[in-house]
């Protein structure tokens, strides 16, 4: 079986769909082992549900837990004396928050996965870096929320970087003016969250002709605005002057094997990790284009059962290997959360059907 | 305080919103089940039946059809004829923010056992609020004037200074709440002789007979299931008197029994509920956090629409057992008693399928058990009474005069 530097090697939307199906299913069932002895939670709940590791045959085999698990039980399978990192969902509601438990290992492939990941888009030299943040939100080193996490990743990145807002989230026009000119003419990387972007800066103008402007997260407080991807895109290239504008599908759940969005406009999977869309009523796989809730997933949580989750997003598989942009592998769009229902309370009568 | 006419003027009197009546409250209680109060509600049951905008509304045309005019004499009809009662005279309410229609109910009650009343409805907005008041005022003001100050529906954000007040001059308190919100209510204190009703978090489950469920004829067995439907999935398992967990009969024949049952009641689901991905969600995270904690005999899935866990015994409290769009638990029963211990105040409702009635009945009184405050047929759990949560409403409501 490939270790994980080899997988490393090789460029990471350069598998076919029988390839990548065999080498993740395969990762994936170590995994499911290696987090069944480790974590007794994880352990237990394969038990509940008669898990036989000699059932699995293909991916979709591998068993799934949902997400907010990880906001419930602190779920990890490493002792605690290895977590060298905890992150947190930044929680778009009041509720808890999720924790994941990283160890060295799994916080160092995490982090070579996303250099895999996003130099295929922006090439392997380094570039210089505008964060659309305050530097605020990275002053807590020991306890990371998806935002201060996700910057910090994305550093990796930058060969000199400004942050966009001072303190009290005003742009810094004159130290982004400075930060401009000093690397005039080069290609200028642009990271932030898509909705402190939309917040802060679809008013703003300013012109940033080599801008590439990668952003994730927070698309349900956007949705609720009814801003959708067109718009967003649409605003900041008019305004910002941008050329390249990239989204990302990412949770704090599975960080570094983030799903980039292609030149067409669609997320692709890498080859260190994949989506299965599921119906439901019952589970069961979801065809091309058939909207269903999103399961991810990843060969890096190793330190943490997060390798194969729920999502409580809804999405579109669009298809496998065929991408106009070139990339190999699934690529999907998602639709969004998954509507919140009306519970209905403790009443003394309804009406009988 | 002022008995009748004038208002007292409370500091934060600009933070209550009416929706019925106003400041001022004539405290005059009358007789229990008055037949002005049967005549008014009898008109307020037809003008909801009537009105176009109230009949798109389940909720509230089952509560107007349980305010006619028969229900309410054959309600009572039951009522002891031995006390001469007489309201206790007003009564403050506060009713759930979950449950829309709740309100109108505990109004009702407070009517028929003869007080004026003050609800404090959820400052949620719910269209079946606005209908059912704005009937109640039309209904005051054209025909029964002489009712206009004795009742009063309001809202205002949480504000102890008025809780306090209203807590002050009422002679019984009807709290419809969770634990938490009765504990914080009840910061706000009674007069020495005030009474208190509270509904509070409950829970309940249910006893079947798996000998009764294979004697069943295919058209019987499809009847259960639609009452277990009744039951659970039409509010999602959210009701308190909904069963979360059933205990089979000790039997041989449990495995088959179950697997009867549950197949016929999964047809029914199949047909009936609409099953959205968040209660997809929902139910498969509850599912899952059971599992992690608690290691269990069995699961049974049909599709995503049930969950059945099964269980060989039930380590934590009987409520950790707890569903929501269709997870549920079963256990066998090898006697009453072995559950007696898991039966506490929190527990309401046991539904039962072939059994006889008074066995559950023995049992409660066999083992001084401190919950169980009604025994119903599955099926039965939803009908409102005037006897609800171990609470004769009308007789706490009103006093004897001896």
């Amino acid at each position: 079986m490939l270790t994980f530097a080899e997988i490393l090697q090789i460029p990471p939307y350069s598998l076919k769909k029988k390839e990548k199906e065999s080498l993740l299913t395969q990762q994936l069932l170590v995994l499911t082992q290696h987090h069944l002895t480790h974590c007794p939670e994880y352990k237990n709940i394969l038990q509940g549900i008669q898990f036989k590791s000699d059932k699995v045959s293909r991916i979709d085999d591998i068993p799934f837990i949902p997400v907010r698990l990880f906001k419930d039980f602190d779920l990890r399978s490493i002792p605690s004396e290895e977590i060298i990192k905890t992150m947190t969902s930044s929680g778009t509601t009041q509720q808890t928050v999720a924790k994941i438990y990283l160890d060295k290992e799994t916080a160092a492939n995490q982090q070579k996965t996303l250099i895999k990941i996003v130099s295929a888009y922006i090439g392997k030299e380094r570039l210089p870096m505008l964060i659309i943040d305050t530097p605020a939100v990275v002053s807590n080193r020991s306890l990371f929320s998806a935002r201060g996490a996700g910057i910090l990743g994305f550093l990796m990145f930058a060969s000199d970087k400004k942050y966009m807002f001072d303190d009290e989230m005003n742009v810094d026009y004159e130290g982004v003016q400075a930060f401009l000119e000093k690397h005039q003419g080069k290609s200028i990387l642009l990271f932030g969250f898509t909705f402190m972007i939309w917040q802060y800066l679809k008013d703003v103008q300013l012109n940033i002709p080599k801008g590439i402007l990668i952003h994730g997260g927070g698309w349900k407080k956007l949705a609720e605005k009814a801003v959708t991807s067109t718009i967003f895109k649409h605003a900041l290239k008019k305004n910002l002057g941008l050329s390249e504008v990239y989204d990302y599908y990412g949770m704090v759940e599975q960080t570094g094997c983030i799903y980039m969005e292609c030149e067409k406009g669609r997320f692709h999977c890498s080859i260190f990790s994949d989506v299965i869309i599921r119906k439901h009523t019952d589970f069961s796989v979801c065809d091309v284009n058939e909207k269903g809730i999103i399961q991810v997933l990843s060969i890096l949580p190793k330190s943490y059962p997060g390798h194969s989750i729920l999502t409580e997003d809804e999405g579109v598989l669009l298809g496998e290997d065929d991408c106009s942009c070139g990339r190999l592998g699934k690529y999907f769009s998602v639709v969004g959360r998954l509507k919140n229902a009306e519970a209905r309370g403790c009443s003394d009568t309804f009406e009988r059907k | 305080m002022q008995r009748r006419g004038d208002a007292v003027t409370l500091l934060s009197e600009n933070k209550i919103q009416y929706l019925v009546g106003g400041k001022e409250i004539n405290i005059l209680p009358t007789e229990i089940f008055s037949d002005q109060i049967g005549s008014f509600l009898d008109d307020l049951s037809r003008t909801l039946r009537e009105s176009a905008a109230a009949q798109s509304y389940s909720d509230i045309q089952a509560f107007a059809f349980w305010i006619r005019k028969s229900n309410f004499y054959q309600l009572k009809e039951r009522m002891d004829k031995r006390y001469q009662r007489i309201g206790r005279g007003l009564v403050f309410h506060i009713a759930p923010s979950n449950v829309p229609i709740n309100f109108a109910y505990s109004l009702v009650f407070g009517m028929i056992s003869g007080n004026v009343n003050i609800v404090r409805v959820s400052s949620k907005s719910f269209a079946q609020v606005d209908i059912v008041c704005q009937h109640i005022s039309q209904l005051l003001q054209e025909k029964y004037k002489a009712l206009q100050k004795n009742i009063i529906i309001l809202k205002y954000e949480a504000d102890k200074e008025i809780t306090d007040y209203y807590s002050s001059i009422c002679h019984a308190r009807v709290i419809w709440g969770g634990d938490n919100t009765i504990r914080q209510i009840r910061k706000s204190p009674l007069m020495p002789r005030a009474v208190e009703i509270n509904f509070a978090d409950r829970f309940s489950f249910a006893i079947i007979d798996p000998e009764a469920v294979l004697q069943l004829d295919s058209t019987r067995l499809g009847n259960l299931a639609l009452n277990f439907y009744n039951d659970t999935y039409l509010m999602d398992q959210n009701a308190c008197t909904a069963p979360h967990v059933l205990f089979w009969k000790k039997s041989t024949n449990i495995k088959e029994a179950s697997a009867r049952f549950w197949q016929a009641v999964y047809t029914i689901v199949k047909e009936k509920y609409l099953l959205e991905g968040i209660k997809t969600s929902d139910k498969f995270t509850e599912l899952y956090k059971y599992l992690a904690r608690y290691p269990i005999e069995n699961l049974k899935k049909y599709d995503n629409y049930i969950y059945v866990i099964t269980l060989n015994h039930i380590d934590d409290t009987l409520e950790s057992c707890r569903g929501k769009y269709g997870l549920f638990y079963e256990m066998e029963l090898q006697s009453y008693d072995d559950i007696a211990c898991k039966i506490n105040e929190k527990v309401q409702t046991c539904a039962y399928f072939g059994i006889d009635r008074q066995e559950i009945v023995g049992f409660i009184f066999k083992q001084h058990l401190t919950g169980i405050d009604r025994i119903v047929p599955i099926g039965k759990t939803l009908d409102i009474d005037l006897v609800w949560d171990g609470y004769d409403i009308v007789g706490n409501l009103s006093r004897i005069i001896g």
